[in-house]
Protein backbone atom coordinates (compact mmCIF):
# COMPACT_ATOMS: atom_id res chain seq x y z
CA UNK A 1 0.00 0.00 0.00
CA UNK A 2 1.36 3.37 -0.98
CA UNK A 3 0.09 6.72 0.17
CA UNK A 4 -1.38 7.42 -3.26
CA UNK A 5 -4.01 4.71 -2.83
CA UNK A 6 -5.76 7.00 -0.35
CA UNK A 7 -6.12 9.82 -2.82
CA UNK A 8 -6.92 7.82 -5.93
CA UNK A 9 -10.59 7.98 -6.87
CA UNK A 10 -12.50 4.76 -6.75
CA UNK A 11 -14.38 5.20 -10.03
CA UNK A 12 -17.44 2.98 -9.61
CA UNK A 13 -18.36 3.97 -6.07
CA UNK A 14 -18.08 7.70 -6.78
CA UNK A 15 -20.13 7.48 -9.95
CA UNK A 16 -22.86 5.52 -8.17
CA UNK A 17 -22.98 8.14 -5.44
CA UNK A 18 -23.28 10.94 -7.95
CA UNK A 19 -26.02 9.24 -9.94
CA UNK A 20 -27.96 8.48 -6.83
CA UNK A 21 -27.73 11.95 -5.32
CA UNK A 22 -28.54 13.44 -8.73
CA UNK A 23 -31.61 11.23 -9.04
CA UNK A 24 -32.93 12.14 -5.60
CA UNK A 25 -32.28 15.83 -6.25
CA UNK A 26 -34.16 15.58 -9.53
CA UNK A 27 -37.09 13.85 -7.84
CA UNK A 28 -37.24 16.62 -5.25
CA UNK A 29 -37.12 19.28 -7.94
CA UNK A 30 -39.91 17.65 -9.96
CA UNK A 31 -42.25 17.90 -7.00
CA UNK A 32 -41.46 21.57 -6.53
CA UNK A 33 -41.80 22.24 -10.26
CA UNK A 34 -45.19 20.52 -10.44
CA UNK A 35 -46.45 22.39 -7.40
CA UNK A 36 -45.19 25.67 -8.76
CA UNK A 37 -46.66 24.91 -12.19
CA UNK A 38 -50.10 24.20 -10.77
CA UNK A 39 -50.03 27.29 -8.59
CA UNK A 40 -48.90 29.44 -11.51
CA UNK A 41 -51.63 28.04 -13.77
CA UNK A 42 -54.29 28.70 -11.15
CA UNK A 43 -53.15 32.25 -10.52
CA UNK A 44 -52.81 33.20 -14.20
CA UNK A 45 -56.14 31.71 -15.17
CA UNK A 46 -57.89 33.16 -12.14
CA UNK A 47 -56.77 36.76 -12.70
CA UNK A 48 -59.60 37.65 -15.12
CA UNK A 49 -62.20 36.59 -12.57
CA UNK A 50 -60.44 38.37 -9.72
CA UNK A 51 -60.18 41.64 -11.66
CA UNK A 52 -63.53 41.54 -13.46
CA UNK A 53 -66.25 44.07 -12.55
CA UNK A 54 -68.59 42.75 -9.88
CA UNK A 55 -71.68 42.49 -12.05
CA UNK A 56 -69.96 40.20 -14.57
CA UNK A 57 -69.37 37.45 -12.00
CA UNK A 58 -72.03 34.83 -11.43
CA UNK A 59 -74.51 36.18 -8.91
CA UNK A 60 -73.65 39.72 -9.96
CA UNK A 61 -72.00 40.78 -6.70
CA UNK A 62 -68.34 40.11 -7.33
CA UNK A 63 -66.02 37.18 -6.76
CA UNK A 64 -65.89 37.41 -3.00
CA UNK A 65 -69.67 37.22 -2.63
CA UNK A 66 -69.63 34.23 -4.95
CA UNK A 67 -66.84 32.33 -3.24
CA UNK A 68 -67.34 32.71 0.49
CA UNK A 69 -70.58 30.70 0.83
CA UNK A 70 -69.01 27.72 -0.91
CA UNK A 71 -65.81 28.08 1.14
CA UNK A 72 -67.93 27.84 4.27
CA UNK A 73 -69.87 24.94 2.75
CA UNK A 74 -66.63 23.12 2.00
CA UNK A 75 -65.38 23.62 5.53
CA UNK A 76 -68.68 22.51 7.07
CA UNK A 77 -68.70 19.27 5.09
CA UNK A 78 -65.05 18.57 5.90
CA UNK A 79 -65.49 19.33 9.60
CA UNK A 80 -68.53 17.05 9.84
CA UNK A 81 -66.54 14.31 8.15
CA UNK A 82 -63.57 14.65 10.52
CA UNK A 83 -65.66 14.99 13.67
CA UNK A 84 -67.37 11.71 12.83
CA UNK A 85 -64.42 9.85 11.36
CA UNK A 86 -61.52 10.74 13.69
CA UNK A 87 -62.73 9.13 16.93
CA UNK A 88 -64.01 6.05 15.10
CA UNK A 89 -60.78 5.72 13.14
CA UNK A 90 -58.59 6.03 16.23
CA UNK A 91 -60.78 3.53 18.06
CA UNK A 92 -60.63 1.02 15.23
CA UNK A 93 -56.88 1.52 14.84
CA UNK A 94 -56.29 0.99 18.56
CA UNK A 95 -58.50 -2.08 18.53
CA UNK A 96 -56.52 -3.54 15.65
CA UNK A 97 -53.12 -2.65 17.07
CA UNK A 98 -53.55 -3.31 20.78
CA UNK A 99 -56.76 -5.15 21.66
CA UNK A 100 -57.87 -7.57 18.95
CA UNK A 101 -56.49 -11.10 18.79
CA UNK A 102 -54.00 -11.42 15.97
CA UNK A 103 -56.28 -13.26 13.51
CA UNK A 104 -59.14 -10.82 13.88
CA UNK A 105 -56.78 -7.85 13.71
CA UNK A 106 -55.37 -8.68 10.29
CA UNK A 107 -58.85 -9.50 8.94
CA UNK A 108 -60.20 -6.20 10.16
CA UNK A 109 -57.17 -4.42 8.71
CA UNK A 110 -57.97 -5.86 5.27
CA UNK A 111 -61.59 -4.77 5.49
CA UNK A 112 -60.59 -1.24 6.39
CA UNK A 113 -58.12 -1.11 3.49
CA UNK A 114 -60.88 -2.41 1.24
CA UNK A 115 -63.02 0.60 2.18
CA UNK A 116 -60.30 2.81 0.71
CA UNK A 117 -60.41 0.91 -2.56
CA UNK A 118 -64.07 1.74 -3.29
CA UNK A 119 -64.27 4.48 -5.96
CA UNK A 120 -65.76 7.75 -4.77
CA UNK A 121 -68.55 7.68 -7.35
CA UNK A 122 -69.77 4.45 -5.74
CA UNK A 123 -69.83 6.17 -2.35
CA UNK A 124 -71.75 9.03 -3.98
CA UNK A 125 -74.31 6.67 -5.48
CA UNK A 126 -74.68 4.83 -2.18
CA UNK A 127 -75.10 8.10 -0.30
CA UNK A 128 -77.64 9.50 -2.74
CA UNK A 129 -79.69 6.38 -3.38
CA UNK A 130 -79.55 4.64 -0.01
CA UNK A 131 -78.18 6.63 2.92
CA UNK A 132 -80.10 9.85 2.17
CA UNK A 133 -83.41 7.99 2.07
CA UNK A 134 -82.74 5.95 5.19
CA UNK A 135 -81.47 8.84 7.24
CA UNK A 136 -84.12 11.45 6.43
CA UNK A 137 -86.58 10.29 9.16
CA UNK A 138 -83.94 10.97 11.79
CA UNK A 139 -83.51 14.47 10.36
CA UNK A 140 -87.20 14.98 11.00
CA UNK A 141 -86.66 13.89 14.59
CA UNK A 142 -83.68 16.23 14.98
CA UNK A 143 -85.68 19.16 13.63
CA UNK A 144 -88.51 18.41 16.03
CA UNK A 145 -86.48 17.86 19.19
CA UNK A 146 -83.25 19.76 18.68
CA UNK A 147 -84.59 22.40 16.33
CA UNK A 148 -83.68 25.18 18.76
CA UNK A 149 -80.06 24.63 17.71
CA UNK A 150 -79.46 26.61 14.51
CA UNK A 151 -77.65 23.65 12.95
CA UNK A 152 -80.73 21.43 13.33
CA UNK A 153 -83.31 24.02 12.37
CA UNK A 154 -86.32 22.68 10.44
CA UNK A 155 -87.99 22.05 8.17
CA UNK A 156 -85.83 19.01 7.58
CA UNK A 157 -85.18 17.90 4.03
CA UNK A 158 -87.50 15.06 3.07
CA UNK A 159 -85.06 13.66 0.54
CA UNK A 160 -82.19 13.61 3.03
CA UNK A 161 -79.86 15.17 0.45
CA UNK A 162 -78.27 17.59 2.88
CA UNK A 163 -74.79 18.72 3.84
CA UNK A 164 -74.96 16.44 6.89
CA UNK A 165 -75.55 13.41 4.68
CA UNK A 166 -72.66 14.53 2.46
CA UNK A 167 -70.51 14.91 5.56
CA UNK A 168 -71.39 11.40 6.72
CA UNK A 169 -70.51 9.95 3.30
CA UNK A 170 -67.22 11.87 3.41
CA UNK A 171 -66.60 10.49 6.90
CA UNK A 172 -66.92 6.94 5.58
CA UNK A 173 -64.51 7.84 2.79
CA UNK A 174 -61.80 9.34 5.01
CA UNK A 175 -62.21 6.68 7.70
CA UNK A 176 -59.85 4.13 6.06
CA UNK A 177 -57.16 6.76 5.46
CA UNK A 178 -57.07 7.87 9.09
CA UNK A 179 -57.47 4.32 10.39
CA UNK A 180 -54.69 2.67 8.45
CA UNK A 181 -52.19 5.48 9.07
CA UNK A 182 -53.00 5.60 12.79
CA UNK A 183 -52.74 1.82 13.02
CA UNK A 184 -49.25 1.88 11.52
CA UNK A 185 -48.21 4.56 14.00
CA UNK A 186 -49.72 2.70 16.96
CA UNK A 187 -47.89 -0.47 15.98
CA UNK A 188 -44.63 1.48 16.01
CA UNK A 189 -45.10 2.69 19.57
CA UNK A 190 -41.93 1.49 21.36
CA UNK A 191 -42.39 -1.76 23.31
CA UNK A 192 -39.92 -0.28 25.77
CA UNK A 193 -42.30 2.47 26.83
CA UNK A 194 -45.36 0.25 26.78
CA UNK A 195 -43.63 -2.11 29.17
CA UNK A 196 -42.51 0.80 31.33
CA UNK A 197 -46.13 1.85 31.74
CA UNK A 198 -47.37 -1.68 32.42
CA UNK A 199 -44.60 -2.28 34.96
CA UNK A 200 -45.76 0.82 36.86
CA UNK A 201 -49.16 -0.78 37.27
CA UNK A 202 -50.98 0.79 34.34
CA UNK A 203 -54.06 -0.90 32.93
CA UNK A 204 -54.09 -1.46 29.20
CA UNK A 205 -56.00 1.78 28.59
CA UNK A 206 -53.69 3.74 30.90
CA UNK A 207 -50.71 2.24 29.08
CA UNK A 208 -52.18 3.47 25.80
CA UNK A 209 -52.69 6.94 27.26
CA UNK A 210 -49.15 7.06 28.67
CA UNK A 211 -47.05 5.39 26.03
CA UNK A 212 -48.97 4.99 22.77
CA UNK A 213 -51.09 8.09 22.20
CA UNK A 214 -48.39 10.67 23.10
CA UNK A 215 -45.97 8.87 20.82
CA UNK A 216 -48.54 8.68 18.03
CA UNK A 217 -49.81 12.25 18.36
CA UNK A 218 -47.90 13.77 15.42
CA UNK A 219 -48.82 10.75 13.32
CA UNK A 220 -52.50 11.05 14.19
CA UNK A 221 -52.42 14.74 13.26
CA UNK A 222 -50.83 13.90 9.91
CA UNK A 223 -53.41 11.17 9.32
CA UNK A 224 -56.28 13.52 10.12
CA UNK A 225 -54.79 16.17 7.84
CA UNK A 226 -54.57 13.68 4.98
CA UNK A 227 -58.19 12.78 5.66
CA UNK A 228 -59.06 16.47 5.69
CA UNK A 229 -57.30 16.89 2.37
CA UNK A 230 -59.49 14.22 0.86
CA UNK A 231 -62.65 15.59 2.48
CA UNK A 232 -61.93 19.12 1.20
CA UNK A 233 -61.18 17.98 -2.32
CA UNK A 234 -63.76 15.23 -2.71
CA UNK A 235 -65.98 16.01 -5.68
CA UNK A 236 -68.06 13.13 -6.94
CA UNK A 237 -69.60 12.01 -3.68
CA UNK A 238 -70.65 15.50 -2.69
CA UNK A 239 -71.93 16.32 -6.17
CA UNK A 240 -74.16 13.25 -6.12
CA UNK A 241 -75.35 13.40 -2.53
CA UNK A 242 -75.88 17.09 -1.89
CA UNK A 243 -78.86 18.95 -3.21
CA UNK A 244 -76.99 22.22 -3.31
CA UNK A 245 -78.20 25.73 -2.77
CA UNK A 246 -77.54 28.91 -0.87
CA UNK A 247 -75.49 28.91 2.32
CA UNK A 248 -77.59 27.92 5.30
CA UNK A 249 -76.73 27.25 8.89
CA UNK A 250 -79.01 24.24 9.18
CA UNK A 251 -77.26 20.99 8.37
CA UNK A 252 -80.49 19.11 7.77
CA UNK A 253 -82.01 21.33 5.08
CA UNK A 254 -80.98 21.17 1.49
CA UNK A 255 -78.56 23.95 0.62
CA UNK A 256 -74.87 24.73 0.87
CA UNK A 257 -72.28 23.77 -1.70
CA UNK A 258 -68.63 22.80 -1.70
CA UNK A 259 -65.95 24.25 -3.95
CA UNK A 260 -64.99 20.93 -5.53
CA UNK A 261 -68.57 19.96 -6.34
CA UNK A 262 -69.30 23.47 -7.62
CA UNK A 263 -66.39 23.26 -10.04
CA UNK A 264 -67.26 19.74 -11.20
CA UNK A 265 -70.93 20.52 -11.79
CA UNK A 266 -70.36 23.77 -13.66
CA UNK A 267 -67.10 23.30 -15.50
CA UNK A 268 -68.36 21.26 -18.51
CA UNK A 269 -70.74 24.01 -19.64
CA UNK A 270 -68.70 26.99 -18.61
CA UNK A 271 -66.97 29.40 -20.97
CA UNK A 272 -65.06 32.66 -20.82
CA UNK A 273 -65.20 34.46 -17.51
CA UNK A 274 -67.15 31.59 -15.94
CA UNK A 275 -64.21 29.23 -16.49
CA UNK A 276 -61.93 31.79 -14.93
CA UNK A 277 -64.25 32.11 -11.94
CA UNK A 278 -64.23 28.37 -11.38
CA UNK A 279 -60.44 28.24 -11.61
CA UNK A 280 -60.25 31.05 -9.09
CA UNK A 281 -62.45 28.91 -6.84
CA UNK A 282 -59.93 26.12 -7.34
CA UNK A 283 -57.16 28.50 -6.33
CA UNK A 284 -59.02 29.27 -3.13
CA UNK A 285 -59.36 25.54 -2.39
CA UNK A 286 -55.63 25.12 -3.05
CA UNK A 287 -54.82 27.91 -0.61
CA UNK A 288 -57.12 26.46 2.06
CA UNK A 289 -55.49 23.03 1.78
CA UNK A 290 -52.03 24.57 1.90
CA UNK A 291 -52.94 26.56 5.01
CA UNK A 292 -54.38 23.49 6.71
CA UNK A 293 -51.20 21.54 6.06
CA UNK A 294 -49.00 24.34 7.32
CA UNK A 295 -51.02 24.64 10.51
CA UNK A 296 -50.69 20.88 11.00
CA UNK A 297 -46.92 21.09 10.60
CA UNK A 298 -46.78 23.90 13.08
CA UNK A 299 -48.81 21.91 15.61
CA UNK A 300 -46.49 18.93 15.19
CA UNK A 301 -43.24 20.88 15.53
CA UNK A 302 -44.47 22.85 18.53
CA UNK A 303 -43.95 19.79 20.72
CA UNK A 304 -40.80 18.53 19.08
CA UNK A 305 -38.77 18.72 22.27
CA UNK A 306 -41.00 16.09 23.83
CA UNK A 307 -41.42 13.90 20.76
CA UNK A 308 -38.77 11.38 21.71
CA UNK A 309 -36.89 12.07 18.49
CA UNK A 310 -34.01 13.68 20.34
CA UNK B 1 -42.23 -1.40 52.97
CA UNK B 2 -40.58 -4.52 51.72
CA UNK B 3 -41.75 -8.07 51.40
CA UNK B 4 -40.13 -11.41 50.80
CA UNK B 5 -40.75 -13.57 47.74
CA UNK B 6 -41.06 -17.33 47.81
CA UNK B 7 -41.26 -19.18 44.54
CA UNK B 8 -42.51 -22.76 44.50
CA UNK B 9 -42.06 -25.15 41.57
CA UNK B 10 -42.40 -22.52 38.88
CA UNK B 11 -42.46 -23.55 35.21
CA UNK B 12 -42.42 -20.74 32.65
CA UNK B 13 -43.71 -21.24 29.11
CA UNK B 14 -43.76 -19.35 25.83
CA UNK B 15 -46.70 -21.12 24.20
CA UNK B 16 -45.75 -24.79 24.35
CA UNK B 17 -42.06 -24.10 24.81
CA UNK B 18 -40.84 -24.62 28.35
CA UNK B 19 -38.37 -21.77 28.92
CA UNK B 20 -37.61 -22.16 32.62
CA UNK B 21 -38.16 -25.39 34.51
CA UNK B 22 -39.06 -26.04 38.11
CA UNK B 23 -37.59 -23.09 39.97
CA UNK B 24 -38.00 -22.84 43.74
CA UNK B 25 -36.28 -19.97 45.49
CA UNK B 26 -36.72 -17.87 48.63
CA UNK B 27 -35.82 -14.20 48.28
CA UNK B 28 -35.31 -12.34 51.55
CA UNK B 29 -36.86 -8.97 52.27
CA UNK B 30 -34.48 -5.96 52.43
CA UNK B 31 -31.69 -7.71 50.61
CA UNK B 32 -30.17 -7.73 47.16
CA UNK B 33 -30.47 -10.95 45.23
CA UNK B 34 -28.59 -11.35 41.95
CA UNK B 35 -29.45 -13.72 39.10
CA UNK B 36 -26.45 -14.70 36.99
CA UNK B 37 -25.96 -17.14 34.16
CA UNK B 38 -25.17 -17.35 30.43
CA UNK B 39 -27.35 -15.68 27.79
CA UNK B 40 -30.62 -17.45 27.11
CA UNK B 41 -30.65 -19.33 30.40
CA UNK B 42 -33.99 -17.82 31.36
CA UNK B 43 -32.94 -15.48 34.17
CA UNK B 44 -34.65 -12.44 32.64
CA UNK B 45 -37.69 -14.53 31.76
CA UNK B 46 -37.86 -15.75 35.33
CA UNK B 47 -37.45 -12.20 36.68
CA UNK B 48 -40.41 -11.06 34.60
CA UNK B 49 -42.64 -13.71 36.16
CA UNK B 50 -42.09 -12.08 39.56
CA UNK B 51 -44.26 -9.07 38.62
CA UNK B 52 -46.40 -10.78 35.99
CA UNK B 53 -44.76 -8.89 33.13
CA UNK B 54 -44.03 -12.23 31.47
CA UNK B 55 -47.64 -12.68 30.40
CA UNK B 56 -47.60 -9.42 28.41
CA UNK B 57 -46.04 -11.46 25.60
CA UNK B 58 -48.79 -13.31 23.66
CA UNK B 59 -48.90 -17.02 24.53
CA UNK B 60 -46.67 -16.69 27.59
CA UNK B 61 -47.83 -18.38 30.79
CA UNK B 62 -46.56 -19.94 34.02
CA UNK B 63 -47.37 -22.88 36.28
CA UNK B 64 -46.58 -22.85 39.97
CA UNK B 65 -46.70 -20.30 42.76
CA UNK B 66 -45.01 -16.98 43.49
CA UNK B 67 -45.75 -15.88 47.05
CA UNK B 68 -45.30 -12.26 48.10
CA UNK B 69 -45.27 -12.48 51.89
CA UNK B 70 -47.50 -15.54 51.54
CA UNK B 71 -49.94 -14.15 48.94
CA UNK B 72 -49.86 -16.00 45.63
CA UNK B 73 -49.35 -13.58 42.73
CA UNK B 74 -50.92 -16.13 40.40
CA UNK B 75 -53.85 -16.93 42.66
CA UNK B 76 -57.40 -16.72 41.28
CA UNK B 77 -58.76 -13.18 41.21
CA UNK B 78 -55.35 -11.54 41.51
CA UNK B 79 -55.12 -8.54 39.19
CA UNK B 80 -51.74 -8.27 37.44
CA UNK B 81 -52.14 -4.48 37.47
CA UNK B 82 -52.15 -4.50 41.30
CA UNK B 83 -49.19 -6.88 41.36
CA UNK B 84 -47.16 -4.57 39.14
CA UNK B 85 -47.96 -1.50 41.21
CA UNK B 86 -46.41 -3.29 44.22
CA UNK B 87 -43.43 -4.79 42.45
CA UNK B 88 -41.53 -2.17 40.49
CA UNK B 89 -39.28 -2.85 37.55
CA UNK B 90 -36.24 -1.24 35.95
CA UNK B 91 -35.41 -2.34 32.43
CA UNK B 92 -32.27 -3.09 30.49
CA UNK B 93 -32.48 0.07 28.42
CA UNK B 94 -33.46 3.30 30.17
CA UNK B 95 -37.05 4.04 29.17
CA UNK B 96 -38.32 7.32 30.58
CA UNK B 97 -41.47 8.46 28.77
CA UNK B 98 -40.15 10.77 26.03
CA UNK B 99 -43.30 12.87 25.91
CA UNK B 100 -43.15 13.70 29.61
CA UNK B 101 -41.00 16.09 31.60
CA UNK B 102 -38.62 14.78 34.27
CA UNK B 103 -41.15 15.69 36.93
CA UNK B 104 -44.04 13.98 35.14
CA UNK B 105 -41.93 10.89 34.62
CA UNK B 106 -41.40 10.56 38.35
CA UNK B 107 -45.10 11.07 38.98
CA UNK B 108 -46.28 8.76 36.18
CA UNK B 109 -46.88 5.73 38.39
CA UNK B 110 -48.30 7.72 41.28
CA UNK B 111 -50.90 9.36 39.07
CA UNK B 112 -52.08 5.90 38.05
CA UNK B 113 -52.56 4.57 41.55
CA UNK B 114 -53.72 7.71 43.27
CA UNK B 115 -55.16 10.16 40.80
CA UNK B 116 -55.69 12.98 43.28
CA UNK B 117 -52.43 14.45 44.46
CA UNK B 118 -51.94 18.08 45.38
CA UNK B 119 -49.13 20.08 43.87
CA UNK B 120 -47.42 20.39 47.24
CA UNK B 121 -47.50 16.65 47.87
CA UNK B 122 -46.31 16.04 44.33
CA UNK B 123 -43.36 18.40 44.81
CA UNK B 124 -42.35 16.62 48.01
CA UNK B 125 -42.66 13.23 46.35
CA UNK B 126 -40.67 14.26 43.29
CA UNK B 127 -37.86 15.58 45.44
CA UNK B 128 -37.83 12.55 47.72
CA UNK B 129 -37.86 10.07 44.83
CA UNK B 130 -35.16 11.88 42.87
CA UNK B 131 -33.02 12.14 46.01
CA UNK B 132 -33.65 8.43 46.58
CA UNK B 133 -32.29 7.80 43.10
CA UNK B 134 -29.29 10.12 43.62
CA UNK B 135 -30.47 12.32 40.78
CA UNK B 136 -31.92 15.35 42.53
CA UNK B 137 -28.85 17.57 42.43
CA UNK B 138 -28.34 16.98 38.74
CA UNK B 139 -31.90 17.75 37.62
CA UNK B 140 -33.48 20.01 40.25
CA UNK B 141 -33.16 23.06 38.00
CA UNK B 142 -34.73 21.44 34.96
CA UNK B 143 -37.62 19.37 36.22
CA UNK B 144 -39.85 20.61 33.41
CA UNK B 145 -37.42 19.54 30.68
CA UNK B 146 -37.98 16.25 28.85
CA UNK B 147 -36.51 13.15 30.46
CA UNK B 148 -35.07 12.05 27.14
CA UNK B 149 -32.58 14.93 27.27
CA UNK B 150 -30.63 13.31 30.12
CA UNK B 151 -27.62 11.04 29.70
CA UNK B 152 -28.15 7.28 29.67
CA UNK B 153 -27.08 6.85 33.29
CA UNK B 154 -29.25 9.75 34.42
CA UNK B 155 -32.19 8.32 32.48
CA UNK B 156 -31.75 4.98 34.22
CA UNK B 157 -31.70 6.69 37.62
CA UNK B 158 -34.82 8.60 36.54
CA UNK B 159 -36.44 5.22 35.85
CA UNK B 160 -35.42 4.08 39.33
CA UNK B 161 -36.91 7.26 40.79
CA UNK B 162 -40.09 6.56 38.87
CA UNK B 163 -40.18 3.04 40.28
CA UNK B 164 -39.59 4.04 43.91
CA UNK B 165 -42.06 6.94 43.73
CA UNK B 166 -44.91 4.45 44.03
CA UNK B 167 -43.26 2.90 47.11
CA UNK B 168 -43.22 -0.69 45.89
CA UNK B 169 -42.51 -3.75 48.05
CA UNK B 170 -39.92 -5.11 45.65
CA UNK B 171 -37.80 -3.65 42.87
CA UNK B 172 -36.81 -5.88 39.98
CA UNK B 173 -33.89 -4.82 37.81
CA UNK B 174 -33.27 -6.46 34.47
CA UNK B 175 -29.60 -5.84 33.59
CA UNK B 176 -29.96 -2.17 34.58
CA UNK B 177 -26.36 -1.26 33.74
CA UNK B 178 -25.79 -3.13 30.51
CA UNK B 179 -26.36 -0.01 28.39
CA UNK B 180 -24.32 2.29 30.67
CA UNK B 181 -20.71 3.40 30.93
CA UNK B 182 -18.60 2.40 33.98
CA UNK B 183 -19.14 5.66 35.88
CA UNK B 184 -22.91 5.52 35.48
CA UNK B 185 -22.76 1.85 36.42
CA UNK B 186 -20.97 2.73 39.63
CA UNK B 187 -23.62 5.32 40.43
CA UNK B 188 -26.36 2.72 39.99
CA UNK B 189 -24.50 0.14 42.06
CA UNK B 190 -24.10 2.63 44.90
CA UNK B 191 -27.79 3.33 44.62
CA UNK B 192 -28.67 -0.38 44.80
CA UNK B 193 -26.70 -0.59 48.04
CA UNK B 194 -28.79 2.20 49.50
CA UNK B 195 -32.07 0.85 48.17
CA UNK B 196 -31.77 -2.39 50.09
CA UNK B 197 -32.26 -0.54 53.37
CA UNK B 198 -35.87 -0.06 52.32
CA UNK B 199 -36.65 -2.42 49.49
CA UNK B 200 -36.25 -5.99 48.39
CA UNK B 201 -34.08 -5.78 45.29
CA UNK B 202 -33.71 -8.49 42.66
CA UNK B 203 -31.20 -7.85 39.90
CA UNK B 204 -30.35 -9.77 36.75
CA UNK B 205 -26.82 -9.15 35.57
CA UNK B 206 -24.37 -10.43 33.01
CA UNK B 207 -21.55 -8.92 34.95
CA UNK B 208 -20.26 -11.28 37.63
CA UNK B 209 -18.17 -8.62 39.34
CA UNK B 210 -21.33 -6.58 39.64
CA UNK B 211 -23.19 -9.49 41.24
CA UNK B 212 -20.30 -9.96 43.65
CA UNK B 213 -20.23 -6.24 44.50
CA UNK B 214 -23.91 -5.53 45.06
CA UNK B 215 -25.70 -8.70 46.09
CA UNK B 216 -26.20 -10.56 49.37
CA UNK B 217 -27.35 -13.72 47.68
CA UNK B 218 -26.75 -15.03 44.20
CA UNK B 219 -28.69 -17.50 42.07
CA UNK B 220 -26.93 -19.22 39.17
CA UNK B 221 -29.11 -20.24 36.22
CA UNK B 222 -27.93 -22.47 33.42
CA UNK B 223 -29.19 -24.18 30.31
CA UNK B 224 -28.23 -27.64 29.08
CA UNK B 225 -28.37 -26.68 25.39
CA UNK B 226 -30.37 -24.77 22.79
CA UNK B 227 -34.08 -25.60 23.01
CA UNK B 228 -33.72 -26.99 26.52
CA UNK B 229 -35.32 -25.22 29.47
CA UNK B 230 -33.26 -23.04 31.79
CA UNK B 231 -32.85 -24.23 35.37
CA UNK B 232 -31.79 -22.83 38.70
CA UNK B 233 -28.52 -24.62 39.40
CA UNK B 234 -27.41 -23.14 42.67
CA UNK B 235 -28.56 -20.48 45.10
CA UNK B 236 -26.75 -19.25 48.16
CA UNK B 237 -24.79 -16.45 49.81
CA UNK B 238 -22.93 -14.46 47.20
CA UNK B 239 -19.67 -15.08 49.00
CA UNK B 240 -20.20 -18.85 48.89
CA UNK B 241 -21.28 -18.89 45.24
CA UNK B 242 -18.17 -17.01 44.15
CA UNK B 243 -15.59 -18.64 46.42
CA UNK B 244 -16.80 -22.10 47.25
CA UNK B 245 -19.78 -23.24 45.12
CA UNK B 246 -21.24 -26.70 45.54
CA UNK B 247 -21.96 -27.38 41.88
CA UNK B 248 -19.25 -27.91 39.27
CA UNK B 249 -21.19 -25.88 36.68
CA UNK B 250 -21.34 -22.89 39.01
CA UNK B 251 -17.64 -23.05 39.68
CA UNK B 252 -16.88 -23.25 35.94
CA UNK B 253 -19.08 -20.24 35.25
CA UNK B 254 -17.90 -17.94 38.02
CA UNK B 255 -14.26 -18.78 37.36
CA UNK B 256 -14.74 -17.92 33.69
CA UNK B 257 -14.14 -21.39 32.28
CA UNK B 258 -17.28 -21.18 30.16
CA UNK B 259 -20.18 -18.87 29.26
Amino acid sequence: MTATSLTSTQGAGRAGDKVFSGATLAAGCVILAVLFGVALFLVVQAIPALTAPADKIQGGQGFFAYIWPIVIGTLIAAVIALVIATPIAIGVALFISHFAPRGLASGLGYVVDLLAAIPSVVYGAWGAAFLAKEISPSYGWLAENMGWLPIFEGPASTTGKTILTAGIVLAVMVLPIITSLSREIFLQAPKLHEEAALALGATRWEMIKMAVLPFARPGIISAVMLGLGRALGETMAVALVLSSGALTASLIQSGNQTIAAEIALNFPEASGLKVSTLIAAGLVLFVITLAVNMIARWVITRHKEFSGAN
Amino acid sequence: MSKRIDVKDLNVYYGDFLAVEDVSINIEAKSVTAFIGPSGCGKSTFLRTLNRMHEVIPGARVEGEVLLDGDNLYGPGVDPVTVRSQIGMVFQRPNPFPTMSIRDNVLAGVKLNNKKISKGEADVLVERSLKGANLWNEVKDRLEKPGSGLSGGQQQRLCIARAIAVEPQVILMDEPCSALDPISTLAIEDLINELKDQYTVVIVTHNMQQAARVSDKTAFFNIAGTGKPGKLIEYGDTHTIFSNPVQKATEDYVSGRFG
